[in-house]
């Protein structure tokens, strides 16, 4: 199996999708010529041409609500908002439009449409380069997000969203693109919209996550191994639908839970799998769920120390399982 | 009435008198709406009277084997004319099973039905233009013959998403006709203040495509217009803006009460130049509209709106729970 970056998963997902369904084509800013701001369409406008590899103008409300057009009459679009920082222009095509299409119509029109996205800090990218955005779309019904943490999932479950009958929120982490590298089989693969996956298995303490924040929480288990606490790591995958039997198996697995991501505290997607936890396996838990999050400020400053201060590290992340693991 | 010639835009008596059926066809359904929702029996009307040339008269130059509709919330006349029936309507006004529109989820005069190849709109106003674009985009890239309309008011033109959606088209010279139905007001508020220029088409060339502002209430003159634009995104010439100057006859919906924001001479003073009075006088100068074929066609209509009605009105309601369905693909 060949070493994959977790961006050439991206591209090769895309390769392989276009290659396999002429109704797919891409629009967004810079793919085409430029192979995206950061390379993740590299090479496809080559192969594809331009029609499939469409350079937009730049106007987030048309990438959408244009994708949504084509995709009601039968094409299949991927859509690119260069950072997710940017996707509120669409906000309204995305929230009122795609989500509610096949609910309005009683799946007489669907939007069988991806909308990729980067999004996430530790990259100097301040305010709106930086942001987590999933908290603001989690609360709708009709659309689902992904958001995976490697290369191999990267690929997997892009051509499951690119294949999925509905919208689908396709989040990549920037830090991630070039950072993690790991094992992509060749060829075709999917894997299913909505079941989370143990990234390890341990016993003493389950940390829920996704993301960057994945490799993290793996760095600080690697430490907190040496120490003797045993951590049990479930990464979400899909935030939307939110994989509730394999949350209560790793809760039920450990009786303490650690849930950590990078986005602020406050209404993220930590609450919502909290109250999962809460109303349906309290009696099983050793200890109060534990949420480490960003703190609840509009976003990341571009002060170094700063940005530093924002985002979690393996370090905060191993403190506050260790303090679980006493409690 | 018009200074046209149906003949000249190659149009026979009967499809002159066909235009007709259905700009009175959509008059008649709506003033049905108003009874029925004073009778306490459908919750809202939103309304189309007055604006029945604009409506018809684009639709009609359209192909509905091959075209589409995206239209806004008025376009009663527009759906008709691509084959909703006065029984289909009244099943949406009443929210019952049978509504191609949305299946009774939505407000009336939310259209869509893709047996009648008119996409789904919702109450967000403009949202449909970039759909339109896109539905145009697939068009092209399959090498389709289809030609897009997509529809709004004067006021909902100041969306965002009027801009983006015409600059798209423009830049891919799509088969897509933009169409603003200029009535006056936006609900309550004027023309002076909403438009800095108060003609709409003049946006078209800051795109780079025609803008042609027209009389809304002359049927003919609709028609060759919208036919012109359709065939020019056919020919691969790109998108058209065309502003149909009309006006809205009846408040903007069953919940508004429009005394409160415009006087009643000028709503007489509009009432003259009604498009329905005005296209009947030319049908029958001409002698294509007859005392007898006139009074045929109004019990004709009168007999398919009643019993729309009556269907609507008996059919049952969806079972409750049905609202938790078709949220993703089952």
């Amino acid at each position: 199996m060949a070493i994959k970056s977790y961006i050439e998963a991206v591209t090769e997902a895309l390769a392989e999708e276009m290659e396999r369904d002429e109704s797919i084509f891409i629009l967004g800013e810079d793919v085409g010529v430029r192979g995206g701001v950061f390379r993740a369409t590299a090479g496809l406008i080559e192969k594809f041409g331009e029609q499939r590899v469409m350079d937009s103008p730049l106007s987030e409300s048309a990438i959408v609500g244009v994708s949504i057009g084509a995709a009601m009459v039968g094409m299949r679009p991927v859509a690119e908002i260069q950072f997710a920082d940017f996707i509120f222009p669409a906000y309204n095509q995305i929230v009122s439009e795609a989500a509610r299409i096949r609910y309005r119509t009683k799946s007489d029109w669907t939007v069988p449409m991806t909308i990729r996205a980067p999004y996430g800090g530790g990259v100097h990218g301040a305010l709106y380069h930086s942001q987590s955005v999933e908290a603001l779309f989690h609360h709708v019904p009709g659309i689902k997000i992904v958001m995976p943490s490697t290369p191999y999932d990267v690929k997997g479950l892009l051509k499951a969203s690119i294949r999925d009958n509905d919208p689908v929120l396709f989040f990549e982490h920037k830090r991630c693109y070039r950072l993690i590298k790991g094992e992509v089989p060749e060829g075709d693969y999917t894997i299913e919209i909505g079941k989370a996956d143990v990234k390890r298995e341990g016993t003493d303490v389950t940390v829920i996550t996704y993301g960057l924040m994945v490799h993290y929480a793996l760095e600080a288990a690697e430490t907190l191994a040496k120490e003797g606490i045993s951590t049990h790591i479930l990464d979400l995958r899909t935030i939307k639908p939110l994989d509730r039997e394999a949350i209560l198996e790793a809760t039920r697995l450990t009786g303490k839970v650690l849930i950590v991501h990078e986005d602020s505290k406050f209404g993220g997607i930590g609450a919502e799998v909290s109250a999962i936890i809460s109303e349906e396996a309290l009696f099983d838990l050793d200890a109060p769920i534990g949420r480490l999050c960003g703190p609840d400020v509009p976003a990341m400053p571009y002060s170094p120390p700063q940005e530093k201060f924002f985002m979690l590290n393996p370090t905060k992340i191993a403190d506050a399982i260790r303090k679980l693991a006493e409690f | 009435m018009s200074k046209l010639n149906h003949k000249d835009l190659g149009l026979t008596d009967e499809q002159a008198l066909d235009l007709y059926y259905y700009m009175l066809l959509a008059r008649k359904i709506d003033e049905r709406f108003w009874v029925l929702n004073r009778a306490g029996k459908i919750p809202f009307v939103i309304s189309c009277q007055g604006q029945e040339a604009a409506q018809v008269g684009a639709a009609y130059a359209l192909n509905k084997e091959t075209d589409y509709l995206a239209p806004y919330y008025r376009d009663l006349g527009c759906v008709l004319v691509f084959g909703q029936t006065a029984e289909d309507i009244m099943m949406s006004a009443f929210a019952k099973p049978g509504d191609p529109n949305s299946n009774g989820r939505q407000m009336p005069g939310h259209f869509g039905g893709r047996k009648y190849r008119t996409l789904s709109g919702s109450s967000p106003v403009t949202t449909q233009f970039p759909h339109a674009v896109g539905a145009a985009l697939a068009a092209k890239m399959r090498g389709e013959q289809s030609v897009v309309f997509t529809s709004t008011g004067e006021g909902s033109s100041n969306q965002g998403d009027f801009h983006e959606a015409c600059n798209f088209a423009a830049v891919h010279k799509l088969p897509v006709v933009f169409y603003v139905e200029n009535n006056g007001y936006a609900i309550s508020v004027p023309l002076e203040k909403q438009l800095g220029n108060h003609n709409t088409a003049d946006r078209a060339i800051g795109y780079g495509f025609p803008g042609y502002s027209i009389d809304g209430n002359d049927v003919l003159e609709v028609y060759q217009t919208m036919k012109e634009a359709a065939d020019r995104a056919r020919r691969g010439e790109g998108p058209t803006l065309i502003e149909a100057r009309t006006y809205r006859l009846v408040p903007h919906s069953s919940d508004d009460d429009d005394r409160s924001y415009r006087s009643r001479e000028e709503v007489a003073a509009a009432k003259e130049k009604d498009p329905l009075i005005t296209y009947a006088q030319y049908l029958r100068d001409k002698g294509i509209l007859t005392a007898e074929g006139e009074q045929k066609m109004a019990d004709d209509i009168a007999k398919l709106v009643n019993e729309g009605t009556e269907a609507a009105e008996k059919a049952p309601f969806f079972a409750p729970e049905d609202a938790l369905t078709h949220v993703y693909e089952e």
